[in-house]
């Protein structure tokens, strides 16, 4: 396990040094994005349209923030992360398209995402559950929004961020997917605690 | 002193240190979990968990951007007078903590999807009452939720299952939610009754601390079996792996009717958030949960 610090934009050369397990901290911009706005995304690129935003090399953060407008200015009052399998939808087209590289969200992502970050350079990273205040505490500036007609959770917050993590790689380009292997490890010790506990093992 | 004023105040205030600060057991819990594991991956989650407790204390912010369904747990004292209008009391309070702390807005018609943005709605805030002995008003907030809430489940088990069959039901639960309601969780475990009652009696286990054991040394001794199981299946902080699932198990039960053993597991992430206090006919009011004069 090793600790890296990242200025965006991040290199595809960057994250394929990254295995599983490798802890990150990203300096620079950093996008939220959820559900409507990865549809919103792809939808303007199959009709040619331009992006407000290019997404290469940027971190993409699973995130709809609590922010708050003081004084014509955007405060940022909480950011954790979403759970993010329900952008595997569009994850995998996402990475091709825009090459985004660093993919940050809570609670993991599927088999589609982890083949693209294989093929195209990108890894996936959790963020902590829950652990907004911390998250916005590394948010230094709203540098823009674009989108908000989605509604302030769905649109794309363009943040300033500084050493914004702890971030645990756990999808990387080698088609590693932490998530599936700890879950594969918790079937066997299922069944161990089963035997111990003496309950059949039927299920 | 107007009472009603007072209990408005305490209730914005309870629901202040609910969402900001985490109750002492739970903290405890999170500390001693930080120092026994030896995984790198979970302690840095926990260490991400403690800083963001940290600051969520220090800057007065809420520690998880969802702040959940409001619901309370009200006690009422068959000498304490000022009941009438108490419900009214209670919305009002929580209309303000949205407003003033800020709460995120968490209350949607299931039909329409329109978002009250205020955090009431029909039968929202929950109101659970109990009427007690005493001089007295009870008031716990106990905020909800919705990523570990999602991963609750009922069980209507076979009797012929029995204490196994629970004992099953509850590891199975743990598996199947995974890292999704951001562990450690907490159980809150119901076990007979029937169907409402136990979720109820699951939801309600919660609210004891889970430094203390059910008084009856039976299900002390399941709850502590529990415990231990689900924190070998190693699915750890955030389902990234590690020693630490569950910082606690709780179990409530009722008698069961003798054709039915319904098993109700309810699910708390880490930021298990509650505060309680006690106000007197006088206004002078008593936290018990959190150490804090008043506001
Ligand atoms: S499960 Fe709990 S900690 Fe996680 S995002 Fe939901 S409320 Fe926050």
């Amino acid at each position: 396990m090793a600790v890296f610090r990242f200025k965006t934009p991040v290199s595809e050369e960057d994250v394929r040094k990254l295995k599983i397990g490798d802890i990150i901290y990203v300096t620079g911009t950093l996008v939220t994005a959820r559900d409507e706005a990865h549809k919103r995304a792809l939808e303007y690129y199959e009709k040619g349209e331009k992006l407000p935003i290019d997404f290469e090399g940027v971190a993409l953060y699973h995130c709809g923030p609590i922010i708050k407008k003081i004084n014509d200015e955007w405060i940022t009052v909480a950011a954790g992360p979403t759970t993010s399998t329900r952008m595997e939808l569009f994850e995998a087209e996402f990475i091709e398209k825009f090459k985004v590289r660093i993919i940050i969200g809570k609670g993991g992502m599927g088999k589609k995402t982890a083949e693209a970050c294989k093929k195209y350079g990108a890894v996936y990273c959790a963020f902590t559950g829950g652990a907004a205040v911390l998250a916005a505490e590394a948010i230094k500036k709203v540098k823009s929004v674009e989108w908000l007609d989605l509604g302030m959770p769905e649109a794309l917050w363009v943040f300033e961020v500084e050493n914004f993590g702890p971030l645990t790689v756990a999808i990387d380009t080698y088609g590693n997917n932490l998530y599936h292997e700890v879950m594969s490890k918790v079937e066997a010790n299922k069944k161990e605690i089963y035997e111990r506990l003496g309950l059949k093992k039927e299920e | 002193m107007n009472l009603v004023q007072k209990i408005e105040d305490t209730t914005v205030n309870l629901l202040r240190l609910a969402v900001t600060r985490l109750p002492r057991d739970v903290k405890d819990a999170l500390k001693a979990a930080y120092e026994r594991e030896t995984d790198q991956t979970a302690k840095t989650q926990l260490k991400a968990i403690l800083d963001n407790i940290t600051l969520a204390e220090k800057t007065e912010r809420p520690m998880c951007q969802d702040t959940g369904v409001i619901i309370f747990y009200v006690k009422i004292c068959d000498k304490f007078e000022e009941i009438s209008g108490l419900s009214e009391i209670l919305k009002t309070a929580t209309v303000r903590a949205t407003r003033e702390i800020p709460l995120r807005p968490n209350a949607v018609h299931p039909i329409t999807q329109k978002n009250s943005g205020d955090n009431t709605g029909r039968y929202i805030p929950y109101i659970n009452w109990e009427i007690i002995q005493g001089n007295f008003l009870e008031i716990t907030v106990f905020p909800k939720g919705g990523g570990s809430e999602n991963m609750s489940r009922l069980g209507m088990l076979k009797p012929g299952e029995g204490v196994e069959g629970m004992k099953k039901f509850v590891i199975d639960t743990v598996v199947q939610a995974g890292g999704q309601p951001c562990p450690p969780i907490i159980l809150g475990v119901g076990i007979g009754g029937g169907a409402d009652i136990a979720m109820k009696l699951a939801k309600k286990a919660l609210l004891r601390p889970i430094t203390q054991r059910h008084p009856d040394p039976e299900i002390a001794k399941i709850e502590e079996e529990l415990l231990e199981a689900i924190n070998e299946t190693g699915i750890g902080p955030m389902g990234l792996g590690g020693k630490t699932t569950s910082l606690g198990v709780n179990i409530e039960y009722a008698h069961r009717h003798p054709a039915s053993y319904p098993v109700g597991v309810v699910v708390q992430c880490w930021a298990a958030r509650k505060a309680t206090a006690r106000i007197y006919p006088d206004g002078t009011v008593e936290y018990l949960t959190h150490e804090v004069g008043e506001k």
